[in-house]
């Protein structure tokens, strides 16, 4: 997955963020070892001390953990790693629905829309299977 | 101070009828990658002149590592100059030679391995080279050195994009932990991610010390685009 960082906020929260979503998409496996913070960095394109501090992070927030010699792994908390999964995509959601609340569509009117969208997508199915 | 490599102490450079830096105090600390950003005519070069000997106080100190630029500092900084001081009869292996009998810390295989990446012929003279693959060569040659500080003028201004992204990652992958980069330049869309912080320079006056990260929480904005507000002409 090539790293994709903008340039008006900080960018060790976006590596935090870019991470987290590698780990809960499975590029790195739980339990699964991550390259080194140097290598990270290189292919990320930024400085290992901005990469350091991401990893630092959430090795505080337990999503990751360090082992001495060996280096650094995914949890093995699966379940862990499906709240992250869970709290990303009611970001999503809520980001979703406040930009169509932007567009005029009240919560109920969108669940409509939604629900509307998803039977026509079904019915096509049929039509092609 | 124990974590600091670099330390300016009321630092004043004047030159007939222009002061160039007006009393500075500046501490770099130990392995950061900072980048020294100002307009042109503000002071950069001024600066690292002085931390690299070529030029002399009009008053207050420079110290690298607690001792002023002269020989002993010089075996520890690794410096590219903004101009080419290289002979261009010499081939890049001559240059390689040459480099590795001035400086202990000079790593052979190291500048082989960039030229071999950046596909330079070890064999070609200087003077057949496009002014990108010149300063290309340069740029190989102080990063092959394993010094405690690098300082590097306007490393990236005459390579194409490609080569530049190339060379920031030569710079990210190759320097050591514990070695500290001061960058001075212009094109800071470019180099903005790899550092870790910077100084802004202006009219021989430091305006702004800072992490790239503390500017971009508190302001909402890349470095670039708060460079071009303060500096704006």
């Amino acid at each position: 997955m090539p790293w994709d960082l903008k340039s008006d906020r900080p960018i060790y929260a976006q590596l935090i963020e870019q991470i987290q979503l590698m780990i809960v998409s499975g590029v790195y496996p739980a339990g699964g070892k991550l390259p080194s913070v140097r290598d990270m960095a290189a292919e990320a394109a930024v400085n290992p001390n901005t990469m350091q501090r991401a990893l630092s992070q959430l090795e505080t927030e337990g999503l990751l953990f360090s082992q001495r010699t060996s280096g650094r792994y995914v949890t093995e908390d699966v379940e862990k790693i499906m709240q992250i999964k869970n709290s990303l995509a009611l970001e999503v959601i809520h980001e979703f629905l406040s930009k169509m609340n932007q567009l005029g569509y009240d919560t109920q009117q969108t669940y409509s829309l939604l629900n509307h969208m998803l039977k026509e997508d079904e019915e096509l199915g049929e039509q092609h299977c | 101070m124990e974590n600091s490599i670099v330390e300016c102490r009321n630092l004043t450079k004047v030159f007939p009828g222009c002061v160039a830096l007006s009393s500075v105090n500046l501490s770099i600390p130990k392995g950061q990658i900072v980048g020294l950003l100002g307009p042109n005519g503000s002071g950069k070069s001024t600066m690292i002149k002085l931390i690299n000997g070529l030029l002399t106080p009009t008053s207050g100190e420079v110290t690298i590592k607690g001792m002023k630029p002269g020989v002993e500092t010089k075996k520890i900084v690794s410096y590219l100059p903004e101009r080419t001081y290289l002979n261009d009869w010499m081939s890049v292996q001559n240059l390689i030679d040459y480099f590795g009998d001035f400086y202990a810390n000079f790593r052979k295989e190291k500048a082989y391995d960039m030229l071999q990446r950046l596909h330079i012929n070890p064999n070609d003279r200087l003077k057949t080279m496009s002014k990108g693959t010149k300063e290309k060569v340069q740029l190989i040659l102080v990063m092959s050195r394993e010094a405690e500080l690098y300082v590097l003028d306007e490393p990236i201004g005459g390579v194409d994009p490609a080569a530049r992204d190339y060379i920031l990652d030569t710079i990210i992958s190759n320097y050591t932990e514990n070695a500290t980069l001061l960058i001075s330049t212009h094109l800071i869309t470019d180099v903005e991610k790899i550092l870790d912080g910077v100084i802004f320079i202006n009219k021989g006056n430091i305006v702004l010390t800072s992490t790239v990260d503390a500017i971009r929480e508190k302001e909402n904005k890349s470095v670039d685009t708060l460079f071009r507000e303060v500096f704006k002409c």
